[in-house]
């Protein structure tokens, strides 16, 4: 379980998150989504611990992401935008350098290492060099890496960016099996992957939420992609109304 | 400790498994085998001339120790003065530059494990490295009768500096995700801390006693005479662990900037 409450954050004087809440529960696929610069990946890097917000908690398991930031490490699986592979290990050797730092013991080193290569289907590949992998296996070594501990919580940022049809097949149906009981939260551009797979949705747009709904509550007979122009343009306005500042699309331009 | 063994491990193969590793070996040994041919040639030179002139006095006062192995040591700072900026600038730097720095951050790892960890990869390295130069006072050894006692104090010194280095270019790696302002940076601060006793003797008692202080230099030369005293060890193992300290705060503060 996720908790996010109340999230802001600065980059110096650069507002990239206001007030963010949202929670993930247990056994649930929360579609993270959002134009390009919403704040989707600063989002993502705070609940990993990653670092730290201006405002706001984020309780992950019931541990506080700031104050507890070792037991929610202990309990994450993340996959950041760029896979973080090192371009010299090969497939097998990083992973089991990940178990070793992800605290796996040692073990149980090498039982886990075959059953990740074995689900995220990288046994054929296991002693080729990462920097040598084409974009699919890169992607799914990353997979491979946030879920080699076992996490009860994964956090996935774009899974399913750069890979052809085949592959995001693949990984979607990765994913659903792994959510069970764990919780699971990933950000995307794809919106229709969000409707085959999630569970809940919510949409940021400029560092705020504009929604956080279950998908059949969202939807109702539309297209996801309706809703989502729908609350971005609705978000949009609304800013405009509270006499914000910004830029806004729809300018006129009319002769 | 198991995480600094393994982040420390890690380091090691990435040095091993790249061409880094040997062309900084190739380089060492080539530069200090010239070295040491050359003083050893010298050597030689300066005996068969005292010898032929019957220079019995001037003969007593040359050896081995004081005219081999001594200015080796001091040639194979200058030239660690270069490479270790080398061994290091990837530390940080390329972690933060290819987003693996956020697979180690959200580990259960304490930075203090990372830092350390680190700086034991680039430590055993060293070793190495100071390792295969040992063939010099081996060929001495088997060749001539310098004392032992003092050469190994030499080695001592020469791991402590170059162990001080390490920490230093740590240091500026960690500030940094390019690895070559990581380097020119490391490589500025250690050729200044080697000349920094140059102007010592004429700039006065107190600023020039700081300034000797200040320098490895004067530190090392000590120890390769043979002497081992705890002021030396004390400025060297203080240097060392304030780099590191600042590199855990370096590293901690990447975080929150």
């Amino acid at each position: 379980m996720v908790e996010v409450s109340s999230l802001t954050k600065y980059y110096s004087d650069f507002r990239a998150l206001q007030d963010v809440s949202f929670t993930a529960h247990r056994g649930q696929i929360l579609g993270f989504l959002g134009p390009n610069g919403a704040g989707k990946s600063t989002t993502m890097r705070i609940i990993a611990g990653f670092m730290p917000a201006t405002e706001g908690t984020v309780v992950v398991e019931g541990f506080d992401v700031f104050r507890e930031s070792h037991e929610v490490r202990r309990r994450l699986g993340y996959l950041p935008e760029n896979p973080p592979l090192y371009p010299d290990m090969t497939v097998s050797s990083y992973l089991k350098f990940v178990a070793r730092i992800k605290g796996v013991p040692q073990k149980q080193i090498s039982a886990t290492l075959d059953a990740t290569l074995e689900r995220c289907s990288l046994e054929s590949v296991a002693y080729r060099l990462l920097g040598h992998l084409s974009k699919g296996y890169r992607q799914r070594a990353g997979l491979a890496q946030a879920l080699i501990h076992n996490p009860p919580v994964l956090i996935l940022d774009e899974p399913t960016l750069g890979l052809d049809p085949k592959q995001i097949i693949e990984i979607r149906s990765l994913i659903r099996e792994l959510s069970g009981d764990r919780t699971v939260i990933l950000s995307t551009h794809i919106l229709p992957e969000v409707s085959q797979i999630c569970d809940k949705v919510v949409i940021i747009n400029e560092g705020r939420v504009a929604v956080e709904k279950n998908l059949e509550e969202l939807t109702q007979g539309r297209t996801l992609e309706e809703v989502f122009v729908d609350y971005i343009s609705k978000d949009m306005k609304e800013k405009e109304t509270e006499g914000e500042e910004h830029i806004t699309l729809e300018d006129p331009i009319t002769p | 400790m198991r995480n600094v063994i393994t982040i420390a491990g890690k380091e090691v193969r990435s040095f091993f498994v790249s061409p880094i590793a040997y062309v900084v070996l190739t380089g060492f040994l080539l530069l200090g085998g010239w070295f040491f041919f050359n003083l050893l040639f010298r050597f030689t030179y300066t005996l068969t001339l005292y010898t032929s002139f019957r220079m019995s006095q001037a003969m007593a006062g040359i050896n081995l120790n004081e005219h081999v192995m001594a200015p080796l040591l001091h040639n194979l700072i200058i030239i660690l003065v270069i490479l270790v900026p080398t061994i290091t600038m990837r530390s940080f730097a390329e972690e933060k530059k290819s987003g693996t720095f956020e697979l180690l951050l959200t580990s259960p790892l304490t930075i203090n494990q990372i830092v350390m960890g680190k700086f034991l990869g680039c430590l055993f390295f060293l070793f190495v490295m100071i390792l295969a130069t040992g063939v010099y006072p081996a060929i001495l050894l088997i060749f001539g009768n310098p004392e032992t006692a003092v050469m190994a104090s030499g080695y001592l010194g020469l791991f402590l500096v170059g162990a001080t280095f390490v920490s230093i270019g740590l240091l500026t790696s960690s500030l940094t995700e390019n690895q070559i302002i990581a380097a020119v940076s490391c490589f500025v601060i250690l050729l200044l801390l080697y000349v920094l006793s140059w102007p010592a003797d004429t700039t006065g008692a107190v600023a020039g006693d700081l300034l000797k202080y200040l320098s490895v230099i004067e530190h090392f030369s000590e120890m390769v005479k043979g002497i081992i005293d705890t002021k030396d060890l004390v400025y060297f193992l203080t240097l060392i662990a304030f780099c590191l300290f600042l590199t855990q705060r370096s590293v901690e503060s990447s975080r929150w900037r």
